[in-house]
């Protein structure tokens, strides 16, 4: 079936079969690898993207059921070589170790901030338990978000630079 | 509760190398701009996918593949028949067993490989699996290892020569029975315990899987493969496929998680290397979830039966008999040497007597593995057995859990020392490390707060453990794991510019190598660690090495990264000499330059030297040009970190769940390289141990069908299980590392459960007369221990 979907404010368009899962349509898109695949069951947050604002489980929607929604993936979160707050409080408390998780989580917690600009620590915690990182135990997380929270309006120090693999 | 820093940090005053830097691999992971095995695409790139065993045991009697092979986009069904053909139907283990790649005659666990599917897309190859008819002939399961060994048990390996029962391994002992009978034959107390470390998997974020790209025409195999050791795997591939090992290339990019489920080669790479060459182009094969948690390494499964003594107040022996379940291949991960890997460190942080560990390796109808699920060869298992004994222990005497400790433990001025089961720890100050935890927990204040709870009905319960592990192995005189030494290689480039490259063989899967590794050269060579690279994941650009697992990255390739530093100073050294028309003894080194004794105006940057180095102007007498050098470091004894951890749990008497509320843990591993990144390393350790003691189990229904198969049933702790960690540190450098550090990665994995467990029963002791409790302490269990009910099986 042909769809089109609007992924980070680009149409995408695409003839696929029904059953396409979103995280594998967004994942098709050239330079949209990001958002990634952990689990099959919905318990791990990897593949989490806003459809429309709100945060939702990419591996657990069809692609077709995204026609007409607006998709924002993690490459969206950068603006004008601006980091998002959230990505620059995750680099600065290290937030994130082999960074599998860390596009869903940083989605996620963009989400939270985008509803409540100044979350309790418990509030955070629970915004992001619908996710999983093997790898941080979740403490620097919260305070990657806590720093995004305070530094919302300010704009973002220069971004490091990529550097190659 | 902030962090608390106990001691000026060792690197305060060192900026240019040591100190919290932030991490330089960020920049891409905040970006969505890793590179992990899935978003590798290449052209002409084909999928493949896995029939899996439905059962746990049966004979295989027949394998149609016709109507997979007509269905529309599938290019070819490979089976056992197929891989004998090529000579991969069975391919060796790290322990020196054969493990099947696709089975033939029989399937000995559920979820074993049974054929693989090479189609146009992920989709239509997992839609033709369904189109394979195998005819199974089901047999009797061995489930439960403490039968595995009984006359009437099925023979599950009947493919080995001479194999007549389901023996894994023979016995293997350590320690002194003599001693250790006549220790507790004076002891005053002895307690006795059958203590079980469940079946769990490190269940990495990210699953297994590789591209294999075989190229017909040159013969050249690149593999694109998230492992923990693609130096070694590229030998064990050259093994295996009986190809040339320099036509060889594996390339890691970036790995989401390993945890030493990545240490192993599995028989879906195998598969993907034989697709390659079959189909010639190139195979992806990426297992699901469900193939991760059912097939690949899980760790653990230690049914340990103990008995540990005191005498006068003071622990004094210990005694220890392990059925270790190896499932149907055995295919653990430890040195050749160690066939139950370092568990004999279970003497612990105690001046014992005497101590005697026997262990005995079966073959059981489930997965194989006995990975190190964050930690060094089974010290996991060690350290949770000792310091529930000494849980125990404190019990039967009525004995506070730390007092006991603190009049046991090993003393200061007792090191280098000697265990009863042949370890040398090389540094410690154990006393002074329990001290900075009970500060941090408030001890005192704790045990009273309980107490009032107590009269209130409440459960509360607060559990110690201290841990001493034995990491980076290791010396090549004592290990190896297939024959190839456990030394890693390093080499380093001063370019003309003074920017540096260093090319290591350890292999980050999230321990941010790429910050840490530039921060001992930059220590080292005195430059800045933006101007240090660091190369690694690709076996043609970096020198061999045995990979990055058992906290063995800093010991062995820090040893290393910090001796070829001070190779090249030392060439800079001599090359300084020229350029200031002196000898080299008259120079002196300050943080990055070679100045003149007594005239330190007179001196060369690293720059300037490496400048000079590729110039045309003279070198001294013999000396190539150019400023770079590479080593193989072999270290002279693994590094003993240790550490003293408090649990401070709560249990809801109406639902028996636990809730960690507080966790206070002090490591002390020696000189901390980048503070913020062993912080990072203890959190995400905890988060393990949280979920190993409450919550990850991979259990088994009496026909060997896994019961614990997705995340819906393996459960993994969330920000919700997780309190927010209390870290301490005490710093005792090792003594025989090059920059003083010791391992870390795996401590808080290693120290954790016991400490909660011991929380566990500390909490209900007093109340419910629990003694013991097995892991993971969901709420089933420990309502069950809590009525006086034997717990569920597991």
């Amino acid at each position: 079936m042909q769809l089109e979907i609007n992924i980070n404010g680009e149409p995408v368009s695409r003839d696929v079969e029904p059953r396409q899962l979103l995280v594998h349509y967004i994942r098709d898109t050239p330079g949209l690898t990001g958002t990634h695949w952990g689990c099959d069951t919905s318990n791990c947050g990897a593949c989490v993207v806003l459809m429309d604002g709100k945060p939702v489980k990419s591996c657990t929607i069809l692609a077709a059921m995204a026609e007409g929604h607006e998709i924002r993936t993690v490459e969206s979160l950068e603006r004008d070589g601006q980091l998002d707050p959230v990505q620059q409080g995750f680099h600065e408390m290290h937030a994130l170790h082999c960074g599998f998780c860390t596009p869903g989580m940083l989605m996620t917690s963009r989400a939270l901030l985008d509803e409540n600009p100044n979350p309790t620590e418990e509030e955070i915690r629970m915004a992001i338990s619908g996710g999983i990182c093997r790898c941080t135990g979740y403490k620097n997380i919260v305070a990657a978000v806590q720093w995004a929270a305070q530094h919302q309006s300010a704009p973002s120090p220069a971004p490091p630079t990529p550097q190659e693999v | 509760m902030a962090v608390v820093e106990n001691l000026p940090s060792a690197t305060q005053e060192r900026p240019i190398g040591f100190g919290r830097l932030k991490r330089k691999e960020d920049a891409r992971f905040i970006r969505g701009q890793g590179t992990y095995l899935d978003d590798i695409r290449l052209p002409g790139m084909v999928h493949g996918a896995i029939l899996r065993s439905p059962y746990a045991h049966a004979r295989i009697v027949s394998i149609d593949t016709s109507r997979a092979l007509e269905h529309p986009g599938v290019a070819a069904v490979i089976t056992a028949k197929d891989l004998e053909t090529l000579g991969l139907a069975w391919m060796p283990t790290i322990s020196y067993d054969t493990q099947a790649v696709l089975a033939g005659d029989k399937v000995r666990f559920q979820g074993q490989e049974v054929a693989f599917v090479i189609a146009t897309d992920e989709y239509i190859a997992r839609d033709a699996l369904q189109l394979i008819d195998v005819e199974y002939e089901p047999l009797p399961a061995v489930v439960n290892a403490r039968k595995a060994l009984d006359p009437d048990a099925p023979l599950i390996r009947d493919d080995k020569d001479g194999q007549t029962d389901n023996l894994a391994s023979p016995l293997w002992e350590a320690g002194d029975e003599d001693a250790t009978n006549r220790a507790f034959a004076e002891a005053d107390t002895i307690v006795e315990r059958d203590i079980i470390y469940p079946r769990c998997h490190p269940a990495p974020l990210e699953t297994c899987g590789m591209i294999a790209d075989f190229n017909p025409k040159t013969g050249q195999l690149d593999i694109y493969n998230g492992n923990q050791a693609p130096n070694a795997h590229r030998t064990v591939y050259a093994h295996v496929a009986g190809l040339a090992e320099h036509m060889i290339r594996i390339k890691c990019n970036d790995i989401g998680g390993g945890f030493g489920n990545k240490v192993p080669v599995y028989p879906g790479y195998v598969c993907a290397i034989a697709g390659s060459i079959v189909a010639g182009v190139p195979v992806k094969w990426i297992e699901d979830r469900t193939e991760n948690l059912v097939s690949t390494g899980f760790a653990r499964d230690y049914i340990m039966h103990a008995e540990m003594c005191a005498r006068d107040g003071k622990i004094t022996g210990l005694r220890v008999d392990v059925i270790a379940d190896h499932g149907a291949f055995d295919s653990t991960a430890q040195p050749t040497k160690f066939p139950a890997g370092f568990f004999h460190i279970c003497c612990g942080s105690y001046d014992l007597e005497a101590a005697h560990v026997k262990v005995k390796a079966v073959y059981t109808n489930k997965a194989p593995g006995g990975v190190a699920y964050r930690c060094s060869f089974r010290i996991t298992e060690a350290v949770y057995l000792v310091e529930r004994m000494v849980g125990a222990l404190a019990l039967e005497m009525d004995a506070d859990p730390i007092e006991l400790r603190m009049r046991s433990f090993i003393k200061p001025e007792q090191f280098p020392y000697e265990t009863t089961t042949g370890w040398t720890y090389d540094s410690g100050d154990y006393a002074k490390t329990m001290k900075v935890a009970m500060e941090i927990a408030g001890y005192e204040d704790l045990r009273r707060e309980q107490a009032e709870k107590r009269e209130r009905g409440e459960l509360m319960g607060i559990g110690v453990s201290f841990f001493t592990e034995g990491v980076g192995a290791g010396p090549r005189k004592h290990m190896d794991i297939l024959g190839l030494a456990m030394n890693d290689g390093a080499d380093l480039r001063v370019h003309p510019s003074g920017k540096a490259m260093i090319s290591i063989s350890a292999q980050t899967q999230g321990q941010g190598h790429e910050t840490t590794f530039a921060q001992i050269v930059a220590e080292e060579l005195g430059i800045p660690p933006e101007d240090v690279q660091v190369r690694h994941g690709d076996t043609d650009r970096t020198p061999f090495g045995l990979g990055t697992y058992g906290s063995r990255s800093t010991p062995v390739s820090g040893g290393a990264a910090a001796v070829v530093s001070r190779k090249v100073r030392d060439k800079a050294r001599l090359i300084a000499s020229t350029m200031l028309e002196t000898r080299p003894e008259d120079l002196a080194w300050e943080k990055g330059r070679w100045y003149v004794k007594g005239d330190p105006s007179q001196g060369a940057a690293i720059g300037e030297i490496a400048r000079y180095a590729y110039s045309g102007d003279p070198m001294p007498e013999g000396l190539e040009g150019g400023l770079d050098a590479q080593v193989i470091y072999d270290p002279p004894n693994l590094t003993y970190p240790y550490g003293a951890y408090i649990a401070v749990v709560d249990i809801d008497p109406e639902t028996a769940q636990v809730r960690v509320r507080r966790f206070i843990a002090v490591d002390d591993c020696g000189v901390r390289i980048n503070p913020m990144i062993v912080d990072g390393q203890i959190h995400g350790g905890l988060a393990e141990g949280i979920g190993i003691a409450l919550m990850e189990v991979i259990s088994f229904d009496a026909e060997g069908n896994c019961l614990n198969s997705s995340f819906m049933d393996y459960l993994i702790p969330t920000a919700l299980e997780c309190p927010d960690f209390e870290l301490g540190e005490t710093v005792t450098p090792c003594p025989h590392h090059p920059l003083g550090a010791k391992g870390v990665g795996e401590s808080p994995n290693v120290g954790s459960p016991p400490a909660i467990v011991n929380a566990v029963i500390d909490a209900l002791h007093d109340t419910h007369g629990v003694k013991h409790i097995d892991m993971p302490c969901t709420p089933a269990r420990v309502w069950a221990a809590m009525q006086g009910r034997p717990e569920p099986p597991q």
